[in-house]
């Protein structure tokens, strides 16, 4: 079958726009496996496969692809899994269209694979069967000999101790693979949960919360020891860590520490960081307050600040909390937006207003300190910029106010000092993030460090990555350690 | 979970609480605070160390039950477990030794965080002058231990049921006349009585230094919640402070954001008070 003569891809199935603006349930629904395999087809298993080079962490593509193709569910998961451990969460956040998909020979002549939705239909293809496998086992009330050799194998005695601080997807993929490599791994998180953005952060609409928790589960049975409610650089230092045993120190503390424009106006009531926003419907479910006691508020006319997934994702949210206008101030076009999309397509459809090529100046109040509205100026798109894309200018003369009642601002995260303040001798970069090298080497021996907190806000992919390699710095540099 | 060990009744409102979490304990600094979660549905709330005892690994706090999530905590009792305890947080009073006296004003249940600041800047080698204040006898809580950690201690109550009558400002432009010279001062208490203590010292360009008590959920610098406006800039409270320069921070903004959640707060406490049966209607 030549390229042109292939089916289109598979759409993927949604709950409808009007529908989902109202509930806090996953938007996308999954392929159905009548689907998966259609689409599975499309992959033309090239001998050089390009889609790899695209994906951070190098997933077996083409052939997951054909064990889906053949039907064979169960291999597919396997060839998955041993690169990318938390598919599940990937298949639905990457930015496909600019990583594996982005380089898809299909997508020369048509749409390129849909890798993302397949790497998700099997990765949820394999919770169910797990689930169902779980159900009959806890039926039947046995062990199993197979479970038994597991659980034998995990408690044969561990290596070294080593120390992880984040507990956000840079440091659950280092800890995991530390913990295949036989390390004694304890993560310490500040937050009450484990999980960092994929908890607090990015919505129940995209990332049900419950995929998140299976995946940590599975880290628990590795026998990673978890501990909450620890906060690197004030309940412990790195030092205590070192002092305590711990032979290695991996940071994931991740870029948490939400930028504001510095404009008059910017710390009014009605005036919120999307990270408090979205943590407070996300980690406190305030969507179900008062059953949950913490509030969370969207006003009635929102303005987002910004065009990244954190924008998009606090766009809609506010939707869902019952706001009547929700728009997306932006200073460039929408062909400069950073979101995923897909996000950018959903909320569209969803109804969120775009307002490109705009941006305040300041936020102005009433006589209580709330938020009535923003003076904006419009801008126009000059010469590209260091970052390749082409520089907003301000329109002279161009100044106008818009009507809001609250504002949240997504215009970026810098990484979160704590841990690095309080590190003596740990080289940081001008922005604050860790020096390190491509494993995560820092300036001190035996620290090491990944994810955002490294390369500044990225992505998941990048962060998973990142604490993979670390695994494989810090298992060499123990084992040369002991000889 | 941490244990509750000790539970006090000052009043109605007012309750002591002995907290087992050796982790804060063993790093708890004078005026730092810690966040709680009582429950699994309640808030993260920030409140101040008013003590700590590092051999027991406890942690001593003074809660005033104002909604919903600070009522749940009030209601616990001796054995309890508190599900969340995470600190400690925030930067740590600077203690040196000063020259001349350094004052020491408490309002409310702002003299139990100013307790161990007294304490540490007494054992610094200062001459500590306290003054706490509180609306009526009733209220006034720890005046004993702020007297052991105090040069002199100066008692105000509003309606004058105790100690002298008048707010804790009287008391402070007294003691200015009296002693002229002065190094620095702390306020802890409700918002409008650390804007009024800074009105009072700003003319005098006396050191003032306040610990500001906004909403706050993560704690870690994450959310952007706790911001105040001091001078022409946008701190995070939970760790660029709790303490600020007193004389440049905005109150009144700062007392606005207070009431941001306003509306369900109060829906918060009133289905919290349905539930309790205290509406009677169960
Ligand atoms: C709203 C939102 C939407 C996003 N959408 C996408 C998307 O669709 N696709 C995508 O690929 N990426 C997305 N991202 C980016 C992605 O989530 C991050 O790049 C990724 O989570 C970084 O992982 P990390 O492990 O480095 O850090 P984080 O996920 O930030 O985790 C860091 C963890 O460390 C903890 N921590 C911080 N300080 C301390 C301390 N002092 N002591 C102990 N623990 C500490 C934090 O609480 C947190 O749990 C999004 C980000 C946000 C905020
Ligand atoms: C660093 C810090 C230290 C603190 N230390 C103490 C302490 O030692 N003891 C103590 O009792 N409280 C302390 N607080 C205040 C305490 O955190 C709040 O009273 C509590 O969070 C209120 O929660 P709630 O759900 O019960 O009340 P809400 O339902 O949230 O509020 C009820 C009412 O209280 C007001 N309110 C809310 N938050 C605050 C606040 N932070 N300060 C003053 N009024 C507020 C609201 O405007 C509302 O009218 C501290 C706050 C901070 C930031
Ligand atoms: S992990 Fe992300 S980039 Fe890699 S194949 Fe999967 S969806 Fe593509
Ligand atoms: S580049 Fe596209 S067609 Fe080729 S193997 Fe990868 S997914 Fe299949
Ligand atoms: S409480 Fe969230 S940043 Fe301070």
């Amino acid at each position: 079958m030549s390229v042109k003569n292939r089916p289109g891809r598979q759409e993927m199935p949604c709950q409808a726009p009007q529908e989902r603006v109202s509930n806090f349930n996953e938007v996308a629904l999954g392929y159905t496996e009548e689907q998966a395999i259609i689409e599975a087809k499309r992959c033309l298993q090239c001998k050089k496969p390009k889609c790899r080079d695209g994906c951070p962490v190098e997933v077996l593509i083409p052939e997951f692809i054909q064990a889906v193709a053949d039907g064979d569910m169960a291999t597919a998961a396997k060839q998955l899994k041993l690169k990318n451990a938390l598919p599940a969460v990937c298949g639905r956040v990457c930015p496909q269209e600019s990583q594996c998909e982005s380089k898809c020979i299909v997508g020369i002549k048509s749409e390129p694979v849909a890798i993302g939705r397949l790497e998700r239909f099997v990765a949820d293809w394999e919770m169910a069967k797990e689930e169902a496998e779980e159900a009959k086992v806890a039926d039947l009330d046995t062990v199993d000999g197979d479970q038994e050799s597991e659980s034998s194998a995990t408690a044969s005695p561990k290596k070294q101790k080593v120390a992880i601080i984040g507990a956000g997807p840079a440091g659950l993929s280092c800890a995991a693979d530390l913990a295949r490599f036989g390390y004694d791994v304890t993560v310490f998180e500040a937050l009450h949960v484990a999980g960092g953005v994929l908890m607090y952060g990015i919505p129940e609409f995209r990332l049900p919360k419950a995929i998140v928790e299976k995946e940590i589960d599975s880290l628990r049975k590795l026998g990673v020891n978890l501990q909450v409610n620890m906060v690197g650089g004030k309940t412990f230092t790195v030092e205590d860590l070192q002092q305590k045993g711990y032979e290695a120190v991996f940071i994931g503390t991740g870029a948490g520490l939400p930028n504001f424009m510095g404009i008059p106006g910017e710390n009014l009531c009605g005036v919120f960081a999307a990270n408090e926003f979205l943590t407070r419907t996300n980690l406190m479910k305030g969507y179900d307050f008062p059953n949950f006691l913490t509030p969370v508020i969207s006003g009635r006319k929102v303005a987002v600040l910004g065009a990244g997934n954190v924008a998009m994702d606090a766009a809609r949210t506010a939707l869902r909390l019952g706001a009547e206008e929700v728009s997306i101030v932006y200073r460039r076009s929408e062909k400069e937006m950073p979101a995923r999309a897909e996000e950018i397509e959903h909320a569209h459809e969803e109804g969120v207003q775009f307002k490109v090529l705009t941006n305040p100046v300041e936020i102005v109040g009433d006589e209580q300190g709330w938020v009535k509205g923003m003076n904006c100026l419009r801008y126009e798109l000059g010469e590209p910029d260091e970052s390749g894309r082409r520089r907003p200018v301000p329109v002279e003369g161009s100044e106008f106010f818009m009507e809001v009642d609250s504002v949240i601002v997504a215009i970026g995260q810098g990484p979160n000092p704590l841990v690095t303040q309080s590190t003596a001798g740990l080289a940081l970069n001008r922005k604050g993030t860790i020096q390190a090298d491509e494993e995560g080497r820092t300036s001190l021996p035996g620290v090491f460090a990944g994810g955002d907190i490294v390369t500044g806000a990225a992505t998941v992919i990048l962060a998973m990555g990142a604490g993979k390699k670390s695994a494989r710095a810090i298992d060499q540099y123990l084992q040369s350690k002991q000889s | 979970m941490y244990p509750i060990v000790k539970k006090i009744i000052h009043s109605p409102a007012v309750k002591e609480f002995e907290v087992y979490a050796p982790m804060v304990a063993e790093k708890a600094k004078a005026g730092q605070f810690f966040i709680l979660r009582v429950s699994e549905k309640a808030e993260r709330i920030p409140l101040t160390i008013a003590d700590y005892n590092r051999e027991q690994g406890t942690i001593t706090t003074i809660i005033q039950e104002l909604g919903a999530s600070s009522t749940l905590f009030g209601q616990m009792e001796e054995g309890d477990h508190i599900l969340d305890f995470v600190g400690p947080l925030g930067v740590p009073s600077e203690i040196e030794r000063y020259d001349h006296p350094v004052v020491l004003v408490g309002g409310g249940i702002g003299i139990a965080p100013i307790f161990p600041i007294a304490r540490d800047l007494k054992e610094a080698g200062n001459e500590v002058i306290s003054i706490i204040g509180a609306r009526n006898k009733e209220l006034l809580i720890w005046e004993e231990k702020m007297a052991s950690v105090s040069d002199q201690l100066i008692v105000c109550t509003d309606d004058g049921s105790y100690g002298r009558q008048g707010f804790v400002t009287d008391a402070l432009k007294d003691l200015y006349e009296e002693r002229g010279q002065l190094s620095a001062l702390w306020a802890i208490g409700p918002m409008p009585m650390m804007r009024a203590i800074t009105n009072v010292t700003r003319p005098w360009e006396l050191k003032t230094i306040v610990s500001m008590n906004p909403l706050m959920m993560d704690g870690t610098g994450m959310c952007g919640a706790c911001r105040v406006q001091v001078g022409s800039e946008t701190k995070f409270a939970c760790v660029d402070g709790p303490e600020f320069d007193g004389h440049l921070v905005d109150f009144d903004l700062a007392i606005k954001r207070l009431s941001i959640y306003k509306d369900q707060e109060k829906r918060a406490l009133a289905v919290l008070e349905h539930k309790g049966g205290h509406c009677g209607c169960q």
